[in-house]
């Protein structure tokens, strides 16, 4: 059994931020509050899903909005734990365990703070693998599983319980909802049996998380090149690495779409990569050809640190390298790509697992 | 003819310029910076005085560009006890003030710190009303406890209305109380605003001595008539009244200093800035003439703060660092000769091969004496002459903003180490007086305002909020003492909120002007 400790919070906000490709948020204040609520009350279990019985019930816990806005009005602390309690008392049930619902900066500390604080065991598992931007993009949705009843809470003390006839009016609902609470909110959302986890989940991705952090926390402490670390922690590919000559960005519908376009260093001098992103990084193109795409990782790290680098981060000259990581084979399936394929996000382009893509 | 003196304190140099109203330099001087800084600048200003025999009546302006913030947050001496207001509940409980600080530095301000209802949402909503009679009590338990009061209210960058009126409320029981409000020091985030404030309420004390002493000291040296500045960081100056309301914008002022008179010397408005020193160099952008400013967040004694900056990107090569060869590699650096440059370079009868001994040899620069280095390599001189050609380049391709190849303008003792042709640089400028460019940048500084403000487009244009917070920046910069008459807008920009319908939209503007 693991327990989740200051140093493991540490690691997971790294490796959470890398596979947020790009999104998911400043992790600082999040974990502030993990790592007070793990001081206050000790370290969080870490648990595999086979231990969740099939009966119990799990709840992600996360937070909704706009990052910018949660890091100047600073929760409360007790919103989420309203959100949680009012989603109990609706469901009738005992809560067993907490989950994340994306692996971001973000909502990648949110879920220890509530294990620590009701004493819950976290689960090693969530519902994208990475970040992505929308309610229903999570592979609970391809498994029928009801984002709602879901309730969303500020920290004035309103809370608001939603019942919905799909995810997709859960985003749109939640979302309007969100504006009018003041633009960060917490949530509990997609309430579920432990067999459905089972089924629906992606599995052990905070102890990945926490691997690819440490790695590159090791590398960085022994001398060793963290990009190296960062290649073997992920078993991912080697997209490019290069330079950053350009970023655009312009907001359609209250998310940052842009381009970021990167000429080559060393082995791929003379060559260039354009990143397509929205919020999250979604297609690369090397020398005008596709080599990756959502739902697969497009990862940006500093080219020396290996620090994973945000898409509002970006910044020309940065030196970068870029990592692909398959994603988990749930998202593969035929509703796996309409819901989160590059034409769900508006792209004229087919969804190729990055593995064949890589071979040329 | 009228007069500017300016005085810069460096790492290791307190340089002291005086020019005349054409912007002429008259005379100029180095000495030693000593520990306590003070007394290294009043010898500073009393050689350059004593060197131009200018008469002191004719001296119109004194500028000063000082460490005293930084060191004393650093040394964590002379610090204000500081009482913390934070209005906002019930959000933002979760994270308290101080949080995140190291203790000796909390130990250092006092522990003081409430949480009361009020602040305001991303769009300008009340998240509650502001609690007056809190205040109030509040005010009363501070009577004689504390020096000094940082209040900080959420998004007052959109909203300052609560933090201004818990002003008015604490004056009424406490009097004359210096208050730092954060909306006028630093932008959104929270955490990041507030640690500056508290950071800035705590300078109070220093900023009032250090300006004191500065017109204590002209006034012994019989310059009587003169209007007295502080240097600012994006290498504007304030007035000794602004000064002492905004002590932490000096922080970091020497860099600025010398982008600044970088600019001026060259007679560039876009540039970049090449410093080089004997240990490091820095390398900033002049945009506009004005130095560039970060976007992320700077730790100021192991606090995050999100107040202006310059951005700047510091690297390990000065005129003094080592070059050695190890399995066949050269490597260069990260250590240096320093100051001792003078003894240990070959050129100087040294025995350590440095970065100016390389381009010595490589007959590109001509100091010291160059038979000393005809037996150093070509070879080797030529790798790590290349190598150091690298750390520039790469250095100036992270600060660049765009492809275009631009100007570089270099200026520091170190400067020769760099050659003429760098990759992403269209004409390498080595302007005279380079070694003194940074109390030039001092001297001959402007006046300046700023805003950073979240606008909600759906109740106003994007012209309109434009228009707004340009206003605001003029505003901002006649109130530290520029001449309306002559005040530009500098800078504009516009970043949309990710993550959220509703057109958030944050805009930054500066303004500047002449001093009047």
């Amino acid at each position: 059994m693991t327990k989740i400790d200051v140093q493991m919070v540490e690691d997971i906000a790294v490796g959470a931020a890398l596979l947020g490709t790009g999104g998911g948020g400043d992790p600082y204040v999040g974990k502030l509050m993990a790592i007070q609520a793990l001081k206050k009350n000790g370290p969080v279990e870490l648990i595999d899903v086979e231990q969740v019985p099939d009966d119990a019930w799990v709840v992600p816990a996360a937070m909704m909005g706009a990052p910018t806005v949660l890091v100047e009005k600073i929760p409360s602390g007790k919103e989420i734990f309203k959100a949680f309690d009012s989603l109990q008392n609706y469901l009738g049930k005992e809560i067993y365990a907490v989950i994340p619902i994306e692996a971001g900066g973000l909502n990648s500390m949110i879920p220890i703070t509530v294990a620590a604080e009701r004493k819950l065991p976290l689960v090693d598992v969530d519902g994208m693998g990475r970040a992505f931007p929308e309610l229903q993009m999570v592979t609970f949705h391809l498994y029928g599983v009801s984002a709602t009843p879901m309730v969303l809470a500020d920290e004035k003390g309103n809370s608001l319980l939603l019942n919905t006839i799909n995810n997709f009016w859960t985003e749109n609902l939640a979302r309007n909802a969100t504006v009018v609470m003041g633009g960060s909110v917490m949530i509990a959302i997609y309430p579920m049996k432990g067999k459905d986890l089972k089924q629906s989940g992606i599995r052990n991705i905070i102890t990945y998380s926490a691997k690819i952090g440490q790695a590159i926390r090791e590398a960085r402490k022994n001398g060793d090149d963290p990009i190296e670390a960062l290649l073997k922690a992920t078993g991912g590919y080697t997209l490019f690495k290069g330079k950053i000559s350009d970023v655009q960005r312009r907001t359609t519908g209250g998310f940052v779409r842009g381009e970021a376009h990167i000429d080559g260093i060393d082995q791929y001098k003379g060559e260039t990569m354009a990143i397509d992103f929205q919020n999250e990084n979604l297609i690369a193109r090397r020398n005008g050809r596709v080599v990756a795409t959502v739902p697969d990782l497009i990862c940006t790290v500093d080219a020396h640190t290996a620090a994973p680098i945000t898409t509002e981060g970006l910044r020309y000259g940065q030196r970068v390298f870029i990592l692909g990581i398959p994603c988990d084979k749930k998202w593969r399936s035929e509703k796996g790509i309409a819901t989160v394929g590059p034409r769900y996000f508006g792209y004229d382009v087919d969804y190729v697992p990055i593995e064949e893509l890589i071979k040329g | 003819m009228e007069y500017r003196i300016g005085i810069d304190v460096g790492g290791t140099n307190t340089d002291a310029v005086l020019v005349d109203e054409n912007m002429q330099l008259v005379e100029s001087i180095k000495v030693p910076t000593t520990k306590d800084v003070s007394s290294g600048i009043f010898e500073a200003l009393h050689r350059v005085l004593e060197k131009s025999k200018v008469n002191r009546n004719n001296i119109k302006y004194a500028m000063l560009g000082t460490t005293h913030a930084t060191n004393a947050i650093v040394e964590r001496k002379r610090l204000c006890k500081t009482a913390i207001v934070r209005i906002g509940r019930p959000a933002t409980e979760a994270i308290a003030p101080l949080a995140a600080w190291p203790g000796d530095l909390v130990e250092a301000v006092g522990n003081h710190y409430y949480l009361i209802a009020g602040g305001h949402e991303f769009d300008g909503r009340e998240i509650s009303p502001l609690n007056e009679d809190e205040l109030k009590k509040i005010a009363l338990e501070l009577k004689g406890r504390v020096e000094s009061i940082a209040i900080v209210s959420v998004f007052s960058p959109v909203n300052n209305q609560h933090e201004l009126r818990a002003r008015e409320i604490l004056q009424e029981v406490l009097g004359e109380i210096p208050i730092s409000l954060s909306h006028e020091i630093g932008s959104i985030g929270l955490l990041e605003r507030e640690n500056a404030t508290v950071l800035n309420a705590a300078l109070v004390d220093v900023a009032r001595t250090t300006a004191n002493g500065f017109k204590e000291a002209l006034a012994r040296e019989g310059v009587t008539g003169a209007k007295v500045f502080l240097c600012q960081n994006d290498g504007t100056l304030m007035s000794i009244e602004y000064a002492m309301r905004y002590p932490i914008l000096t922080i970091a002022c020497g860099p600025t200093n010398s982008i600044r008179g970088a600019a001026f010397l060259s007679n560039l408005e876009n540039a970049m800035v090449l410093d080089v020193g004997g240990t490091t160099s820095d390398i900033g952008i002049i945009a506009q003439g004005f130095p560039r400013e970060s976007s992320i967040a700077v730790e100021i004694g192991g606090v995050r703060t999100n107040f202006r900056m310059p951005d700047l990107i510091s690297i390990g090569l000065g005129g003094g660092t080592i070059v050695r060869e190890e399995n066949g590699e050269v490597k260069i650096g990260p250590d240096s000769v320093g100051y001792r440059i003078t003894e240990e370079a070959l050129v100087f009868g040294g025995k350590t091969i440095t970065a100016t001994d390389v381009a010595v040899r490589l007959g590109l620069a001509e100091v010291g004496d160059k038979e000393k280095v005809r037996n150093l390599p070509l070879e080797l001189a030529q790798k790590a002459y290349d190598k150091m050609q690298e750390m520039v380049e790469e250095a100036i391709d992270k600060i660049k903003t765009s492809k275009e190849p631009q100007p570089l303008v270099l200026v520091g003792g170190g400067s020769i180490i760099v050659s003429n042709n760098i990759n992403g640089v269209s004409q390498v400028v080595r302007p005279q007086n380079f070694g003194v460019a940074n109390a030039l940048g001092a001297a001959i500084a402007q006046v300046s305002g700023e805003v950073d403000r979240i606008y909600s487009l759906s109740e106003m244009s994007r012209e309109a909020a434009l228009q707004d917070a340009k206003q605001l920046a003029i505003a901002e910069a006649v109130k530290a003492g520029a001449d309306p008459a002559s005040v530009n807008i500098v800078h504009v920009e516009d970043i949309p909120l990710a993550y959220l319908p509703g057109n958030a939209v944050r805009i930054r503007v500066k303004a500047s002007g002449d001093l009047i």
